[in-house]
């Protein structure tokens, strides 16, 4: 690993530069008076937390959203972006967090689609290999998309902005799909076009990439720019400061042993993926004791959906036998038997899932925790309903209107905190978390995990799936790693760090489980 | 100066209530115009059309006679349409509740006692849930549309009705006219005001609308009903079962219709005709809407539909308009809700004059 390279700026003149750049939403001031300036190579941080309006103010620079006031000058002059179109010819391009590929074309096709006119195959995969070596990207322009890990989607996305020659390059969170070494592949890459003279964008709210890889970064919170700074002379705690606007909040680990009750057992589990871009699960064994956290690592998408559906009984098993709930096979009952058992379940997907966005807090407490005394002979206890509501808002510091207000007029972080409190309130035995911090602040995140130590440290057993390393090595007493819809070996927290964790996401290591490494890995790198 | 339309930060509760009423000033108006556009008097026309048909007691109980059997099924159905389990054949489903009301009444009636009456009530609903029941298991089975199936068996049952009448039910003494015999008066339901037509049936809606209110509101059922049709994967996450409330939804809707078709034999017509209706089935479901979907509002919208009904019959014989006028008061009508229902969760911006930002081509 090379150290940033440090840029002269000869004749001064930024790549690009925003003026009092503002918009604002019916509800919100996304971008108020925000000034930025990029040099040409230069790699340029945007830091903030989820909301803080990174994505929107990347979108003026990309021509998708038209900014209320504020100037952009490109190279020296004033433009106004009013279209991605427009962007790209002016040198503008971008990688978004979310892919847009079409999984049953392949790549070079795929490429094709997003260029204008209609140009030539064989000419345009030359092209594709062309970039892909020089920039370390290796792709085969013939491979069907679908066929493809996340990791080599991104370098898609990737050379497909490379082909049009940038000279700013933009890249929404692109590591939040990564391995860690995958990470570092990319960060090579990005290195060696800022050497080529294209300056990047790159947005995250990860500390410790953005000192590793950028030249300049511009804070913003709520909004605004806090503060400017080179990241290389700022420690994460300094630069989270400006970010937060305090110091990050820790959870205390905890020092209780955990139990050795199993109450949550999965004995080979095997299921065939229900449709053509689905996962199948291959053979999964898992047991989560009382008074334990196990996490779940791995990248979204390597059958994490498809063994939460059938733990949680959303799509129940044939074979009642493969999972256990406290002594009891449950493979085949539906959600709410399995929640009468004792399994509490938050789901990924916060609004449509785990909360019905239109309805008030107090009927989305009664969509789970109708047992804890709110139906009294099939019919609605309003009493109980607004006290347990209250209580969940109060216990879990859900900011919010009062049990009436909507649960989508709640932020996505306050809405976790609800849904994750309505799951605790209930007592479960078992609790299974999906993403349990995706896309919360980080004040919230904090807290979320401190709830969930606290509640392993009463004996309940916990599974939390994550695609957040950082977090799983925060709350969990072992780490298993999904890739391929296989799942390895639980691994003691402590016995293990990020590296060995990043390299059994690729695929490629499996300590303690040679039978899975000999069929080797589908992830062809 | 130009309007946009803009996304509402939370849909308007003012402009979920306020939406029916801006259609129907809009529909009215545009009565308004067409009339004016036909040489018709707007004044004459206007109290033809909102005045006249009840300006006396008879009046107010046909209005009534008639928004009952639109706003039973209106309940009904709005259970459905909650639930997100849209059943377009409350027609068919009536006229299957008169077919098995009506075996009842010409059996049994003539020589029954009082008990011929609540037994044509339970075979109307027994026949329009029957009728609902095949939507229900093609839809939770093969997963079929039911808005599909539903309707298209509308037409089924429309056709044994008319082949019922047209055959084996038709009255020897009628003079061929294709009719059945006229039912014995225990299988009539009493008149409750004398000098109308107003009969027991309306107190069978008012059962329902009671009915209706509590099960939406303050039952679990009409709660997890409420969830599938809002959510469906949080219905799923949550353990509720959604062909159970497919079903649910598809049988309220049908026992409504059924109890609706024994509403119009047993009543006003008094004998069976092919045509059960004069289109209940499909204007309940503008009831449905313009009530938004909630017990009181569908009565409101029920008494709004029965009196176009009315005006519509008054403007043949007064103004000499065809009948067609009622059906297009309804589409007229049912255009603008959808219409006025984006202002639910949009709202009209007027922007002045934009301010152009310097354009320099690179």
């Amino acid at each position: 690993m090379t150290g940033p390279v440090g840029i002269a700026f000869p004749d001064g003149t930024p790549r690009l530069e925003l003026r009092g750049i503002c918009k604002r939403y019916p509800s919100v001031l996304a971008n108020d008076q925000i000034n930025l300036k990029v040099a040409p190579g230069e790699i340029h941080a945007v830091l903030g937390e989820n909301g803080a309006g990174k994505s929107t103010l990347m979108k003026v620079i990309y021509g998708l959203v038209k900014p209320d006031a504020g100037e952009l000058i490109w190279g020296g002059e004033a433009v106004a972006v009013t279209s991605p179109a427009q962007a790209q010819r002016l040198g503008i391009g971008m990688v978004f967090q979310h892919f847009s590929l079409f999984e049953t074309l392949t790549v070079v096709q795929n490429i094709a689609l997003g260029m204008t006119g209609k140009p030539d195959l064989g000419t345009l995969s030359a092209q594709i290999v062309a970039v892909s070596e020089r920039y370390g990207l290796p792709v085969d322009p013939s491979r069907l998309v679908h066929t493809m890990s996340v990791g080599e989607r991104q370098r898609v996305e990737i050379i497909r902005a490379l082909l049009l020659n940038p000279r700013l390059l933009i890249m929404d969170e692109p590591t939040s799909v990564l391995t860690p070494q995958a990470v570092e592949r990319l960060f090579e890459t990005l290195r060696q076009l800022s050497d080529d003279g294209c300056s990047i964008l790159y947005i995250s709210h990860k500390l410790h990439e953005i000192k590793a890889l950028c030249h300049a970064a511009t804070v913003m919170r709520a909004g605004r720019v806090t503060g400017v700074c080179d990241p290389r002379q700022e420690s994460p705690r300094s630069m989270a400061r400006m970010m937060v606007g305090a110091d990050l909040p820790v959870c205390r680990p905890s020092s209780i042993a955990a139990g050795t009750e199993r109450c949550l057992v999965v004995d080979k589990l095997t299921r065939a993926a229900d449709s053509a871009f689905g996962t199948a699960l291959d053979q999964i064994d898992l047991v989560v004791h009382a008074g334990e956290i196990v996490g779940i690592a791995g990248v979204s998408g390597n059958g994490q959906k498809e063994l939460l559906t059938a733990l949680s009984g959303e799509t129940p098993i044939p074979e009642k036998g493969r999972i256990e709930l406290l002594g009891r096979p449950v493979g085949c009952t539906d959600p709410l038997t399995r929640r009468r058992l004792g399994l509490c379940f938050v789901p990924e997907e916060r609004l449509g899932r785990g909360a019905v966005p239109t309805l008030t807090l107090a009927e989305n407490a009664l969509l789970t925790a109708h047992d804890s005394g709110m139906v009294k002979g099939g019919l609605l206890n309003f009493g109980a309903i607004t006290a347990f509501t209250h209580r969940c808002i109060e216990g879990f510091q859900v900011k919010c209107g009062g049990p009436d207000a909507e649960a989508r007029s709640l932020s996505g972080g306050n809405l976790q905190k609800f849904i994750i409190g309505r799951e605790v309130l209930q007592k479960p035995k078992v609790l299974i978390v999906s993403q349990p911090t995706w896309g919360v602040d980080v004040g919230a995140a904090a807290f979320i995990r401190q709830t969930l130590i606290d509640l392993r440290n009463t004996g309940t057993a916990i599974l939390v799936i994550s695609e957040e390393l950082d977090e799983l090595f925060e709350i969990c007493d072992s780490i298993s790693v999904m890739v391929k819809g296989r799942l390895s070996k639980p691994i003691a927290t402590a016995e293990t760090d990020l590296t060995e964790i990043g390299l059994m996401m690729t695929g490629l290591s499996q300590r303690h489980d040679g039978h899975a490494a000999q069929r080797g890995s589908g992830d062809r790198q | 100066m130009k309007l946009k339309l803009e996304r509402r930060v939370a849909p308007s509760q003012i402009m979920q209530y306020l939406s029916p009423l801006l259609a129907v000033g809009l529909t009215a108006l545009t009565g308004l115009c067409m009339f004016i556009a036909m040489g018709k008097d707007p004044a004459t026309a206007f109290y033809v059309f909102a005045v006249q048909p009840i300006e006396n007691l008879y009046g107010v109980g046909e209005l009534l006679i008639k928004a009952s059997p639109l706003i039973l099924i209106g309940l009904g159905l709005a259970v459905g349409f909650r639930a997100n389990v849209w059943n377009i054949g409350a027609e068919g489903q009536l006229t299957v509740g008169v077919i098995f009301s009506g075996v009842v009444a010409l059996h049994y009636g003539p020589q029954g006692g009082s008990w011929v009456l609540p037994a044509m009530v339970v075979a109307g609903a027994f026949g329009g849930m029957l009728w609902s029941a095949i939507p229900a298991f093609l839809r939770t089975r093969f997963n079929a549309n039911e808005i599909l199936t539903s309707l298209m068996l509308t037409y089924v049952a429309q056709l044994w009705l008319s082949y019922l009448i047209y055959g084996p039910w038709r009255d020897p003494n009628g003079f061929n006219f294709p009719q059945s015999e006229p039912l014995a008066p225990s299988a009539l339901f009493p008149i409750l005001i004398e000098g109308t037509r107003l009969n027991a049936s309306v107190l069978i809606t008012l059962a329902a609308v009671v009915f209706t209110w509590f099960i939406l509101k303050r039952s679990f059922v009409g709660y997890q009903l409420q969830v599938v049709g809002l959510s469906e994967p949080a219905a799923r996450y949550a353990g509720f079962n959604g062909r159970r409330a497919v079903w649910i939804a598809m049988l309220a809707g049908g026992v409504a219709s059924g109890i609706a078709g024994v509403g119009e034999i047993a009543g006003p017509l008094g004998q069976l005709f092919p045509t059960a209706s004069p289109g209940y089935g499909f204007a309940a479901i503008i009831v449905a809407f313009l009530g938004r979907l909630q017990p009181i509002g569908i009565v409101l919208g029920g008494l709004l539909i029965s009196l176009l009904y009315l005006s519509g019959e008054a403007a043949q014989m007064t103004l000499n308009l065809p009948s067609a006028i009622t059906g297009l008061f309804q589409g007229v009508l049912l255009f603008f809700l959808l219409g006025a229902d984006i202002l639910i969760t949009y709202r009209i911006r007027v922007i002045p004059g934009t301010v152009k930002l310097k354009k320099v081509t690179a």
